[in-house]
């Protein structure tokens, strides 16, 4: 059996026997700053405008929703299961399709649709990337097929950063198949070391934060 | 024993425009590299370094232990891992898994992996549709070549010849605007993407205590091909593994900066089996195909393993000046640059390309900018030292080894070497203590030739320093 | 504290550039110091370490610990070859004991030149002059071992006259690598041509470096360029009056 036969080499080649305790485990590193929130934000837009995505502050809901109809400008979309979303209204915006549960059908919409709208579970302020689990509630496509990705998050999700992420979710597989920590546009530089967004994934996104 | 492809090389030297490609393209990586260290937020850059080469030694060293837990957790997440003991098996597993499933068309995201196992040629043969979706690697799938470079494939490519390629294989219309060329391939490939049947992905990092994979990339590609198809293949070298998924925490802060800069790539996707009940998408059936291909050979050496701690950056190679003249193509196989330079030898046997551990100044700019601290100018020595014993052993390279030890003695019996040193300005000397352009037939051979083919060689001085310095001594 | 070093001048200095070796010695004798050369000495055995021929590379590093084994502080005018008796003779000789404690006994006694000057003489202004514009070459050894850098570059800006310049790629190698300069000859060429390019765009008229091998590939292909630009090693501008 391959598998015997590898662990096997590994063994020998170590010197080691199956079964043999594990020597001690060097510390991770991690390491939280202590930043208030509104700086979080701050820092967040920045780094998120750095790359070329779009930020917005919406004081209230209705905001919200105004904010993501004028980032829209008559564009379709799909937009994503999360509450947020339909409390938000952003469901019954002209044009955005919603409440999808088939996975053939979301991929046929969001491979037409203008925009993919979401929200995200965290936001890390220093990198300016938004972290999704695939859910019930967001599904991958979304955030990926459309040339647009709208992502609307309320001001309690932003955490300083990775190590402050790795914290909260030291296994992150234990929420879900697919963690996508995405931090900014699409893009690739393969040709010539030349900049060009949107290769695959979406080439403009928005954060809208609440 | 391959000889040094030297005429293939001197061609790479001689294409001036191919030199401005590789030149620039590094050029360009390494100051992006510079920006990002340069950040406030890349203060802690050398203990971040420190700390990857401290967890990568102790996962290498229980290799075997990290293994199993990573299997066990891929299983609980229901996913399986598959054991490779090389080539041969992975894409037998491919191959069997596409037949029961009535596969056909596949969708690749950049894996070199891959490319060390020859993957798409062996899928291929068996008919099935391979498609890269990286674009530096659809363009060298195109044009039938080999990766060019670890984390650039195409940098050896100009836009122009970019626009040949297309035209030739796509039948598009010319065009040389390097924006309109990436949506030309967006176009193709995003169909490819959404009927594909399996999507065959790398991994940066194997996390043992998650049971997943890690992917890092910019264009999305990867994303896609683990999302849209019913099945999903990563296939990644045993020495991927790293214990915690909080590790990520060291090593996806020096491996975006190490490779392009970035404090992180646009897209990491942390991956840990099917999709789930309740979600919405994502692949039905996940493997890991698991490849070992030599690595525990790699493994048995205690001072070369830490060969194995590369997380495939791509520094070593931008800062290389041997690989910013020869290029990715010279080397003899698909990993270049310095660390292919470690990695052949101990993979294939230090006979097979016995001149690859000389191709280096020895300068040390790889060791320095290596994220997780690899030695590599101190393997480069053990392994020239491997070369000198494996040709003794086979009999061969007699000339130079004779060379050493008369040097050898020479060395140590200073009043020859005194007298050694006096006959050189008698035979060679300029006279007029000029450099040296060329020398009469019987000593313009072999290394002096190759010297001065190049450039002037010095005039031996008149006196030496102890000439000097006992006449000095005389006059005090 | 004694004030009595030894001089390693290495073969190449001994053989074709002795000038430097004399220029170490005089900035030596000019700040105080007691200079002795031992005439027994060779090589430090890097060709052979480089070349993959240990048990020859063993062998000559043997002779150089045999000659200065009673040498307080040996002071050596290159910092490959003081990399390679301070950093690799330990190597070498790591499955013989005693020979790795001779080796270790000797690492903290040999000195690069410019580190000496900095680090142990305490010397900023030796009484130096140099009028020329010159830029500086960091040799690999030396910058990346030995982590010499700001050093030189002290000791040059004390030089009465003299114009430093910083030339782009100070840091790339200049192509020697010993054998390999034969070895891969076009590479190395190659490698040294696109530092004389640094050269040129910033007007020297010297290049100085610590290295007597960087000197050589790089006046090599300064010469076959017939270029004006000359080089020079610190230890000949430091001597300069």
């Amino acid at each position: 059996m391959s598998r015997d036969h590898v662990l096997h080499k590994v063994r020998t080649a170590l010197g080691r026997s199956a079964g043999q305790a594990l020597e001690p485990v060097p510390e991770a590193g991690i390491e939280i700053p202590e930043v208030f929130i509104e700086a979080r934000i701050d820092q967040f837009c920045e780094a998120f405008e750095a790359l070329n995505g779009k930020t917005y502050r919406a004081a209230s809901l209705a905001e919200a929703r105004a904010t993501v109809e004028s980032i829209l400008a008559g564009r379709t979309a799909i937009a994503s299961n999360a509450p947020l979303l339909t409390e938000i209204g952003i469901t019954t915006l002209p044009k955005v399709q919603s409440g999808l549960a088939d996975r053939l059908d979301l991929r046929e919409a969001c491979s037409t649709a203008g925009a993919g709208i979401t929200s995200a579970d965290y936001v890390l302020a220093d990198t300016g990337t938004l972290v999704m689990f695939s859910s019930t509630e967001e599904a991958r496509m979304i955030s990926l097929l459309p040339p647009a990705h709208i992502a609307v998050v309320r001001r309690e999700r932003f955490l300083t950063g990775l190590d402050e992420l790795l914290t909260r979710e030291p296994i992150p597989s234990n929420r879900s198949s697919s963690m996508v920590l995405i931090t900014g546009p699409s893009r690739t530089a393969d040709i010539e070391q030349i900049l060009v967004r949107g290769v695959h994934g979406p080439g403009e996104i928005h954060a809208v934060v609440l | 024993m391959n000889p040094l492809p030297a005429e293939k090389i001197n061609k790479t030297l001689s294409n001036s425009g191919l030199q401005l490609a590789i030149y620039e393209s590094t050029g360009r990586l390494m100051e992006k590299r510079r920006k990002a260290l340069a950040s406030p937020l890349a203060a802690d850059f050398e203990t971040w370094r420190e700390q990857a080469n401290r967890i990568k030694r102790h996962t290498i060293e229980n290799l075997d232990h990290y293994l199993e837990q990573l299997e066990q957790n891929l299983t609980r997440n229901g996913g399986k891992l598959v054991w490779a003991r090389d080539a041969t098996e992975a894409a037998d597993f491919i191959l069997n898994l596409a037949k029961e499933n009535n596969a056909f068309r596949i969708v690749k995201s950049k894996s070199m992996t891959t490319e060390e196992i020859d993957l798409n040629e062996r899928l291929e043969n068996h008919q099935l549709e391979v498609v890269e979706t990286d674009l530096g690697e659809y363009i060298i799938q195109l044009a039938r070549e080999r990766p060019y470079h670890i984390v650039a494939p195409a940098l050896h490519k100009t836009r122009y010849e970019v626009a040949d390629l297309f035209t030739e294989k796509l039948g598009v219309e010319r065009e040389v605007v390097i924006e309109k060329q990436t949506m030309i391939a967006r176009a193709r490939l995003r169909e490819k993407f959404l009927s594909a049947d399996i999507g065959i992905t790398g991994a940066n990092f194997l996390i043992a205590d998650s049971g997943a994979v890690v992917i890092v990339e910019n264009e999305g590609n990867a994303r896609l091909s683990s999302s849209a198809p019913r099945i999903q293949i990563a296939v990644a070298g045993m020495e991927k593994l790293i214990p915690r998924a909080q590790d990520l925490a060291t090593f996806l802060k020096v491996l975006g900066r190490s490779a392009t800069g970035q404090p992180l790539t646009v897209y990491t996707s942390f991956l840990s089996g099917p999709r789930r009940a309740g979600e919405i998408d994502g692949p039905e059936q996940f493997y890991l195909v698991l490849v070992d291909n030599g690595r525990t050979r790699v493994l048995a050496d205690r001072d070369k393993r830490q060969s194995l701690y590369c997380i495939r950056c791509g520094a070593c190679l931008n800062h290389c000046p041997v690989y910013r003249k020869i290029g990715g193509h010279n080397y003899p196989w698909v990993y270049s640059g310095p660390i292919g330079a470690i990695i052949s030898p101990q993979f294939h046997g230090v006979t097979e390309d016995p001149w690859l551990p000389y191709a280096s100044s020895l300068c040390g700019a790889c060791g320095e900018v290596c994220p997780v601290k690899i030695e590599i100018p101190k393997i480069l020595l053990a392994l020239r030292e491997d070369v000198t014993k494996a040709k003794k052993r086979e009999g061969g390279g007699g000339l130079e080894r004779l060379a050493f030890r008369a040097w050898a003695f020479l060395m140590r019996h200073p009043k020859l070497f005194e007298i050694a040193g006096m006959a050189a300005p008698a035979l060679i000397s300029d006279g007029g203590g000029r450099w040296i352009r060329s020398l009469p037939r019987p000593l313009h051979v072999g290394p002096i030739a190759r010297w001065l083919s190049q450039r002037d060689l010095p005039p031996p001085a008149e006196r030496s320093f102890r000439q000097l310095w006992r006449a000095r001594r005389r006059r005090s | 504290m004694t004030r009595r070093v030894s001089l390693f001048v290495s073969c190449i200095v001994d053989q074709v550039f002795p000038k430097v070796g004399i220029a170490m010695a005089d900035v030596l004798e000019r700040l105080g110091y007691e200079v002795d050369f031992p005439e027994a000495q060779t090589c430090c055995g890097q060709p052979a370490f480089n070349s993959g021929y240990w048990d020859e590379a063993r062998q000559v590093a043997r002779h150089f610990l045999d000659v200065f084994d009673g040498a307080d502080c040996v002071v050596v005018p290159s910092g490959s070859c003081t990399s390679m008796i301070t950093h690799h003779f330990a190597e070498i000789f790591a499955e013989d004991a005693a020979m790795a404690q001779r080796a270790h006994a000797m690492e903290g006694r040999v000195w690069e030149f410019s580190r000496f000057l900095t680090d142990v003489a305490r010397a900023g202004d030796v009484g130096a002059r140099f009028e020329h514009t010159v830029t500086y070459h960091d040799s690999c050894h030396a910058l990346r071992e030995l982590k010499v850098k700001s050093g030189p570059r002290s000791l040059l800006n004390h030089v009465r006259g003299l114009t430093l310049k910083e030339m782009d790629a100070c840091e790339e190698c200049c192509g020697f690598g010993g054998t390999f300069s034969v070895k891969f000859d076009e590479v190395s060429g190659g490698m040294a041509r696109a530092k004389l390019d640094s050269i040129y765009r910033t007007g020297a008229e010297y290049v100085v470096s610590l290295d007597s091998s960087c000197l050589m590939q790089i006046q090599g292909a300064l010469s076959r360029a017939d270029s004006p630009v000359r080089t020079i090693h610190l230890a000949e501008v430091l001597a300069s009056r």
